[in-house]
C-alpha cells in the first residue's frame, strides 16, 4: 500500500505538527524529561489499547468491560501483596494475568454462547464486576501499596540529573508497553491465531468454511484482553502508588478512539499495532502540551473530540478522493 | 465404472417442509454434471449434505462406493469434495495469498505463519489453473471476476477429486465467463468430477456431459448427449415448453421523449453519451462488464452523477445532482446487486414494498396509516404475484425469483416514468424470468420508457425494441431490435 494511503502517515503529519505548535508556544515540550514523562503517562492506555486492537478486530463491536477488569485485579493483587506482606512485582502481575484471562474469557464465552454483541455484553460485565469489587471491598481505598509497586514504577533507565536536581530517565511502564505491543504484533502478524482473528473479522461465515475454530479464537481474543488490562491495572497502581477502585473506570471511551484512530475498523478484519501506538501516543501529546500551554484540562476532552473529528475526517476525505479519481472504464479517447 | 459420488434416496425436511424427497444423484470421475432447477428446487440443500454441513435425513451417500455417514465438512475435503459458494467464502480483507493458502495451512495444523510459504502455496495453485493474480493484493479490491478465481485456486490446494460451482458464473462477464468454461473442462479432463449449478442454459448446452434437474425437492430426470438442447432443459426444468413473449413497443410518435440525453460525461466513467427514450419504449443496454453501462446508469438515477452533460424529463432540462433529484423526477433504478442495494433484508416483504411512498402513507399527522399500508401491499403481492405466506415475512425468506418482485414492485409503486433495470433477471429461474418480463412490458405499455441493461443477448433482443451497444464508455451503435438476433447482438458484444 502506498504511504499516502495509510492512516498511519496521516496520525504522523498530525503528530508532528501538533508537536512543532506546543513547542513553538513553550520549548520545555521537547526535552529528554517531558518526552518520558508522556511515554510513562501514556503507558497504562497504550497496554489496554492493544487489547482493544484485538477486539476490533475481530468484528462487531468493542470491548468495554476492560477497565473493570483492571480495577478489579489490580485490588486483588495489591490486597494479595499485602496480605503477605510484600511479595514481587512478579507474583502480582501473575496474578493480574490469570484473574484478568478468566474475567476476559467469561465475555467471550457469553459471545459465543448467546450471540449477543460485545459492547451488550462487556457492559453488563463491567457492571458486574465493578459492582462486584464496590460490594467486596465496600469502597475501601488502598493508599499504601506494598514495596515491589514503589520499586517498579520507580525504577529510571538511563537516569540522568536534570537542571533543576529532579533525578529523570526512562520508566519501566513503556518499556512493557513495548514488550506487550511486540507480542501483540507478533501474534498478530506471525501466527495462525493472529491470522485467523483477521480471517473472523473479515467474514466469520466463511473462516468457520476454511476451518477456523471460531470459538477457541474469541475465547482467546477475549482472554488476552483480560490479562492485557490485568497487566494494565498493575502499571497503574505502580504509577499511581494506590489503589482506588474507580481510578481507572472511564478510560474507556478514550482508548477505543485511540485505536480507532489508529486505523482500525469499527466493523472488524482491519487494524494495526503501529496504528494504535499513534492513537495512543496522539492522546497523550495532547494531554501533556494542554499542561504546558497552561490550558484548563476541561479543554482535554473538547480537543480529543476534535481530533477524532479530524482524524475521521482525514480517513473519509482520502477515501472518497481514492473514489472519486477510480477509472470505472477505461473510456476511449480520454486523456489520462 | 464406479461413479465417484453417488446419493441413494436422499431425503431432508426443515420443520416438516419437504426439501428434499429420495433423491439420487451420481457424478463420475471427469465427468460434467450440470445441476439444474428453480430457485427453492432442493439444490442448495443437497450441496449442504454433500459437502457436510448438514446431515441428511435418510439416505446414503457413497464416495468411491464407500459408504460415507454423517462426515463433517473437514472430513468431505479430506474424501477430496469442495464446493465455491455463490458468495465465494473468501475473507476480503486478507491478501490474495492468505486466501487460498490459509484453509491449507489450518488444515496442517500450523502455528505460526510463513508468508513465503503462503505465497508459494498460492503461486503453486495459481499455477495449476493459468491464474495471474498479484498474490499480496488485498481480495476485497480485485473485480468479482478474478475473487471467483481466488476461490477455485483454494479448492486447488488441496487434493481435489469433485468441485460442486455453485452458480458461479452469475456475477461474471462474459470474458470471465469463458475463462471459467475453460477452466472447469481443464479440470475434467484431468478426472475431477464436476457439480455445477447454473442457470444459464446457454452455459450447461456449452459445458454439461449431462443435467439433472430438481423440481419440488426431487430428481425429475437427466438428460446426456445429443438430448442437450434448449427446449429439452426448458421443458425437463419448468415440465412445460416456455415460449418467450417477444416485446412489441406501443409508441405515439407524436409524442416527445421521457428522458432525453446529450452528451452526458463523467471522467474515468463515460463520454459523451446521447440518447431518446420515448414512453412505451424499452431500450436495451448492451455491453461487457466495464464498458460503463453500469455507470451511465449510476449517474442517470444520481449515484454517481454526470460531471457534463444534460438531461431532459419529459422536455424539460432536469438537472441530477442526487439520487433524490432523480426520484423525484420519476426515475427509478433497480439495482445489479438486489441483495446489498435493493433491499432491507431483514425487514417485512410490505414494508419494502412500500418504502419509496411511505411518505404518501402518512395519515393524520406523522404516523403511517396502516390500513392504506396494509390495502397498498396486499394490492402489489398480488399485481406481482408474489409468493409469501404473510407480508410481515423478512425479505430473506423468500426464494431469489421473490426476492426480486419485491425490488421490482418497491419501485413501480411510485409509478416511474423512466424505470433503469440492471440485470433484472441475474440468479433468477426460468419461470420467474418470464413473469418479470411481462411485468416490465406492461408497464410499458402504461407509457413510461423504460432502460434495459443485461448481459444476456437473448434478454435484450427478446425485450426492448431499440438496442445502444456501449464500449469503452461511449455508445457506439445504435441497433433496432428487429433487425438483429441474439447471435448478432452476442458477437458486438463480446468482439468490443
Amino acid at each position: 500500500m502506498k504511504l499516502f494511503q495509510r492512516s498511519e502517515f496521516y496520525l504522523v503529519v498530525l503528530i508532528a505538527l501538533i508537536c512543532i505548535f506546543i513547542t513553538s508556544q513553550n520549548p520545555n515540550f521537547l526535552t529528554l524529561q517531558n518526552l518520558y514523562g508522556v511515554l510513562r503517562s501514556a503507558s497504562v492506555n497504550g497496554i489496554f489499547a492493544v487489547g482493544v486492537l484485538f477486539v476490533l478486530i475481530l468484528g462487531g463491536t468493542p470491548d468495554v468491560s476492560f477497565p473493570a477488569i483492571a480495577q478489579v485485579t489490580q485490588y486483588v493483587a495489591v490486597l494479595a501483596l499485602i496480605a503477605i506482606g510484600g511479595g514481587n512485582i512478579a507474583l502480582a502481575f501473575a496474578i493480574a494475568i490469570v484473574l484478568g484471562a478468566v474475567m476476559g474469557a467469561l465475555n467471550g464465552i457469553i459471545i459465543q454462547i448467546f450471540r449477543v454483541t460485545t459492547i451488550v455484553v462487556t457492559i453488563a460485565t463491567f457492571n458486574l464486576y465493578f459492582g462486584m469489587l464496590y460490594v467486596l471491598s465496600r469502597g475501601d481505598v488502598l493508599f499504601e501499596v506494598p514495596r515491589p509497586f514503589h520499586d517498579f514504577g520507580g525504577t529510571l533507565l538511563f537516569a540522568r540529573e536534570g537542571a533543576n536536581g529532579a533525578v529523570y530517565g526512562l520508566s519501566l511502564l513503556p518499556v512493557l508497553w513495548l514488550a506487550v505491543m511486540i507480542v501483540g504484533w507478533f501474534i498478530l502478524r506471525r501466527t495462525m491465531l493472529g491470522r485467523s482473528i483477521f480471517a473472523m473479522g473479515g467474514d466469520e461465515v466463511s473462516a468457520v468454511r476454511i476451518g477456523v475454530n471460531t470459538f477457541a479464537v474469541r475465547l482467546f481474543v477475549f482472554s488476552f484482553v483480560g490479562a492485557l488490562a490485568g497487566i494494565a491495572g498493575i502499571a497503574h497502581a505502580s504509577l499511581v502508588l494506590s489503589a482506588i477502585p474507580n481510578s481507572i473506570v472511564g478510560v474507556e471511551l478514550e482508548v477505543i478512539a485511540a485505536v480507532v484512530l489508529g486505523g482500525a475498523s469499527l466493523f472488524g478484519g482491519k487494524g494495526t499495532v503501529t496504528g494504535t501506538m499513534l492513537g495512543v501516543l496522539l492522546f497523550a501529546i495532547l494531554r501533556n502540551g494542554l499542561v504546558l500551554l497552561n490550558i484548563s484540562s476541561y479543554w482535554y476532552d473538547v480537543t480529543i473530540g476534535i481530533a477524532i473529528i479530524l482524524g475521521m475526517s482525514a480517513n473519509a476525505w482520502q477515501q472518497l478522493r481514492a473514489r472519486r479519481n477510480q477509472v470505472n472504464v477505461a473510456v476511449e479517447g480520454e486523456a489520462p | 465404472m464406479q461413479p465417484f459420488l453417488q446419493l441413494d434416496g436422499i431425503s431432508k425436511s426443515f420443520a416438516g417442509v419437504h426439501a428434499l424427497v429420495d433423491v439420487d444423484l451420481t457424478v463420475n470421475s471427469g465427468e460434467i454434471l450440470c445441476l439444474m432447477g428453480e430457485n427453492g428446487s432442493g439444490k442448495s440443500t443437497l450441496i449442504k449434505i454433500v459437502s457436510g454441513v448438514q446431515p441428511q435425513d435418510s439416505g446414503t451417500i457413497r464416495v468411491e462406493g464407500q459408504d460415507v455417514r454423517d462426515a463433517t465438512t473437514a472430513e468431505m475435503i479430506r474424501h477430496g469434495i469442495q464446493v465455491i459458494y455463490q458468495d465465494l467464502s473468501l475473507m476480503p480483507n486478507l491478501t490474495v495469498a492468505e486466501n487460498i493458502a490459509m484453509a491449507r495451512t489450518i488444515r496442517e495444523g500450523r502455528r505460526l505463519v510463513r508468508w513465503g510459504e503462503m505465497r508459494q502455496i498460492a503461486q503453486e495453485a495459481m499455477d495449476r489453473i493459468g491464474a495471474k493474480i498479484d498474490p499480496d493484493a488485498t481480495v476485497g479490491d480485485l473485480p468479482v471476476g478474478l475473487q471467483q478465481m481466488v476461490a477455485i485456486c483454494r479448492a486447488f490446494t488441496s487434493d481435489l477429486r469433485l468441485l460442486i460451482l455453485d452458480e458461479p458464473t452469475a456475477s461474471l462477464n462474459r470474458t470471465e465467463i469463458e475463462h471459467l468454461l475453460a477452466l472447469v473442462r481443464e479440470m475434467k479432463d484431468r478426472g475431477i468430477a464436476i457439480i455445477f449449478i447454473t442457470h444459464k442454459i446457454d452455459e450447461v448446452i456449452d459445458v454439461a456431459d449431462r443435467v439433472t434437474c430438481l423440481r419440488d425437492g426431487r430428481n425429475v430426470g437427466s438428460l446426456t448427449g445429443e438430448e442437450l438442447t434448449y427446449d429439452r432443459i426448458v421443458e425437463l426444468m419448468t415440465g412445460r415448453e416456455v415460449v418467450p413473449v417477444p416485446f412489441v413497443a406501443r409508441i405515439d410518435p407524436t409524442q416527445a421523449p421521457v428522458l432525453s440525453v446529450r452528451n452526458l460525461t463523467k471522467r474515468h466513467n463515460f463520454a459523451d453519451v446521447t440518447f431518446d427514450l420515448y414512453p412505451g419504449e424499452i431500450l436495451g443496454i448492451a455491453g461487457l462488464l466495464g464498458s460503463g453501462r453500469t455507470e451511465i446508469a449510476k449517474a442517470l438515477f444520481g449515484f454517481s452523477p454526470a460531471d457534463s452533460g444534460e438531461i431532459r424529463i419529459g422536455g424539460k432540462v432536469q438537472p441530477i445532482r442526487n439520487v433524490r433529484e432523480a426520484v423525484a423526477a420519476g426515475i427509478a433504478y433497480v439495482p445489479e446487486n438486489r441483495l446489498t442495494e435493493g433491499l432491507f433484508l431483514q425487514k417485512a416483504v410490505g414494508d419494502n414494498l412500500v418504502s419509496n411512498v411511505i411518505d404518501d402513507l402518512t395519515g393524520r399527522g406523522v404516523l403511517i396509516d396502516e390500513d392504506r399500508k396494509a390495502a397498498m401491499v396486499a394490492e402489489w403481492i398480488g399485481a406481482l404475484s408474489i409468493k409469501v405466506a404473510d407480508p410481515s415475512a423478512p425479505v430473506r425468506s423468500l426464494s431469489g425469483g421473490n426476492q426480486q418482485r419485491v425490488v421490482i414492485g418497491k419501485w413501480l409503486t411510485r409509478r416511474p416514468k423512466v424505470l433503469i433495470l440492471n440485470g433484472p433477471t441475474v440468479g433468477v429461474d426460468i419461470a420467474a424470468k418470464a413473469y418479470i418480463y411481462e411485468i416490465v412490458h406492461n408497464l410499458a405499455h402504461e407509457g413510461a420508457g423504460v432502460i434495459l441493461i443485461s448481459d444476456e443477448a437473448p434478454e435484450i433482443v427478446n425485450n426492448s425494441n431499440r438496442i445502444l451497444l456501449v464500449r469503452g464508455g461511449r455508445v457506439q451503435r445504435e441497433l433496432e431490435t428487429r433487425q438483429t438476433s441474439a447471435q448478432e447482438l452476442h458477437r458486438m458484444v463480446a468482439a468490443s
